[in-house]
């Protein structure tokens, strides 16, 4: 498959309905639903996986890497989220996860916690002497939100941090360490991070803002919560892989600790993509003026809410928090070496583009045609927002009718209208004929 | 020449449809391809005209005219009317009523705002007969 177009968000065929859940919770309006199937319209979609969470039948699923996908490496590195560890809700240390890991046939293991403080240092860096124009600066650490932004808020591409996310830069910082200390060569190392979602796996596969991620795969929480679950349950409290990650970096798992992390005032966290939406239609029409630093999340609870967790979001939060207060609380700008500032490139190196797949034409003109025809398919239409027509509102309809996809007697409000109107004629003709 | 033209009403004291009109055409912006500049400035005068419609006046009606050239804002209203243009286009300065700053509006940078964003402006009032405010925005 092309990889620019590489999407984790899929569906299975075989066990979707044709419903409209998920036509009508997709915030890029990237499902049709078409002969009873529905589609992705792959340039529209961000991989927040909603579609995913809302789908009865479970025909919208997350491609992941499997565990054994592993073994195409000399050596293994388990990258885990920080969202990992509020998956088990009795743990002392999240060495022990890090030590169940290793059991799992991982070589070693670098906490993505870990490479969260070392973002959270480089982020505040960057923002020293930043001008106020570059404000509210937006994090790039939901690759959801950062492909939303894309798609519906162009606009606002100049905000979004230019800091590589956590999961990159452990993954880079894992493998030199790594080669450093066993002599091996960078290309036998396989980094593999331990995702709570789709849209991570979307931003190895298929990056913005560099070109090739360091991240070698993902594999799916889901997939190995119960053999992890099981080497935990027996591995000694006192595990031998001891965590480094502060409080901050294991903190960045729920919605607020990033913000907590870099910018702890004149900064708000958001969770839900439709409550971040909203949020960024105020940003765009400049009604927070006085806001520094702005962090998304696509789940509701942040990435501890993620469509690949086992746990409830809430209970998953609330593990973290726990495992917070045993870990180090001095702040990644004391705590991480300012050699990583230098040492490793942790800035973007290609600048993010627009996503123009909401554009009814590259041509001005041509596309203004296009609004006004829409317009008027649109006054015609009945606005109950039904989607029987497997466009997910009246007006995405009518946009689709301008491209071409379908035509009006698709919805079933004007078709019966038009059975009326016929049928009504065919009554006065067969009153005309038997006089 | 090619032009689309959108006119919304927009009425008085109703908050709970505050931004609509503002965010239909942000929308149809973005689905035409206007260029992401503009479209932010253009985004930020329409809300300010809105939210003014709302506040101040007693009702009236947004247009926005579109063109490959540029785009016009357009906000015309029945009443009441502006005694001191100057006065009312300093920042800061605001006549807005308890109910709409206790909703954090009525700052005094609406008109000073647009003015900001729009690459033309033009103001023209009657007390007693209605406000019209005109905004341009190149597109080339």
């Amino acid at each position: 498959m092309d990889q620019k177009f590489f999407h984790s968000v899929r569906l299975d065929k075989e066990k979707c309905k044709g419903c409209t859940n998920c036509l009508k919770r997709c915030p890029t309006e990237a499902i049709r639903v078409r002969g009873g199937r529905a589609h992705i319209i792959n340039e529209r979609c961000i991989d927040c996986g909603e579609c995913i969470r809302v789908c009865d039948y479970h025909a919208k699923y997350a491609q992941t890497d499997p565990l054994a996908s592993i073994n195409r490496f000399k050596y293994k590195i388990a990258l885990p989220a920080p969202s990992l560890y509020g998956q088990f809700k009795h743990l002392i240390s999240a060495s022990q996860v890090l030590e169940g890991l290793l059991k799992m046939g991982f070589d070693d293991v670098f906490e993505v916690a870990e490479g969260a403080d070392i973002v959270t240092r480089a982020i505040r860096e960057r923002m020293r002497g930043m001008g106020r124009d570059r404000y509210p600066v937006i994090s790039s650490a939901c690759p959801a939100i950062v492909r939303l932004i894309r798609v519906r808020f162009p606009d606002l591409i100049p905000h979004i941090i230019d800091v590589r996310q956590p999961m990159e830069v452990a993954a880079m910082v894992a493998r030199r360490e790594f080669c450093r200390a066993h002599d091996a060569k960078p290309e036998e190392v396989g980094c593999f991070f331990i995702t709570p979602c789709a849209a991570k796996v979307t931003a190895i596969r298929n990056p913005i803002g560099h070109e090739t991620s360091a991240v070698d795969g993902a594999i799916s929480m889901l997939e190995i919560y119960g053999l992890l679950s099981s080497h935990i349950k027996s591995s000694p409290v006192d595990a031998a892989h001891p965590a480094h990650a502060t409080a901050y970096g294991v903190g960045w798992a729920s919605s607020g600790g990033e913000a907590a992390a870099v910018c702890p005032e004149h900064s708000m966290s958001v969770d839900g993509i439709e409550n971040v939406i909203r949020v960024l239609e105020e940003i765009e029409n400049d009604k927070l003026p006085d806001l520094v630093f702005f962090e998304g999340a696509a789940c509701t609870g942040g990435c501890v809410g993620g469509p690949l967790t086992f746990e409830n979001t809430y209970v998953a939060r609330g593990a973290v928090r726990a495992l917070m207060r045993g870990c180090d609380i001095t702040h990644p700008d004391e705590r991480v070496r300012a050699s990583y500032l230098t040492k490793y490139n942790l800035l973007s190196d290609k600048n993010i583009s627009a996503n123009s797949a909401m554009r009814l034409d590259d041509d001005i003109v041509e596309a203004m045609r296009k609004m006004e025809e829409m317009e008027d398919i649109v006054r015609r239409l009945p606005g109950y927002d039904c989607g029987s027509c497997g466009s997910p509102t009246c007006r995405t309809f009518a946009e689709d009718i301008v491209r071409g996809y379908c035509n009006e007697m698709d919805c079933i409000h004007i078709l019966k209208e038009q059975l009326k109107v016929m049928a009504q004629k065919m009554v006065e003709l067969a009153k005309t004929t038997r006089e | 020449m090619s032009l689309l033209t959108n006119t919304y009403d927009v009425h008085k004291g109703e908050f709970e449809t505050a931004g609509d009109a503002s965010a239909s055409i942000k929308r149809k912006l973005k689905q035409l391809g206007v260029d992401s500049a503009v479209l932010r400035r253009v985004a930020v005068a329409s809300y300010e005209a809105e939210l003014n419609l709302i506040i101040h006046s007693l009702g009236g009606q947004l247009t926005m005219e579109m063109n490959p050239e540029h785009i016009v804002l357009i906000s015309k209203d029945v009443g009441p009317g502006i005694a001191d243009i100057d006065k009312a286009m300093q920042e800061g300065f605001s006549t807005a009523s308890e109910e709409a700053r206790v909703l954090g509006f009525g700052a005094g940078m609406g008109l000073p705002n647009m003015r900001r964003n729009a690459d033309g402006f033009a103001i023209e009032s009657q007390p007693g007969i209605g406000t019209t405010i005109q905004m341009e925005f190149r597109l080339k």
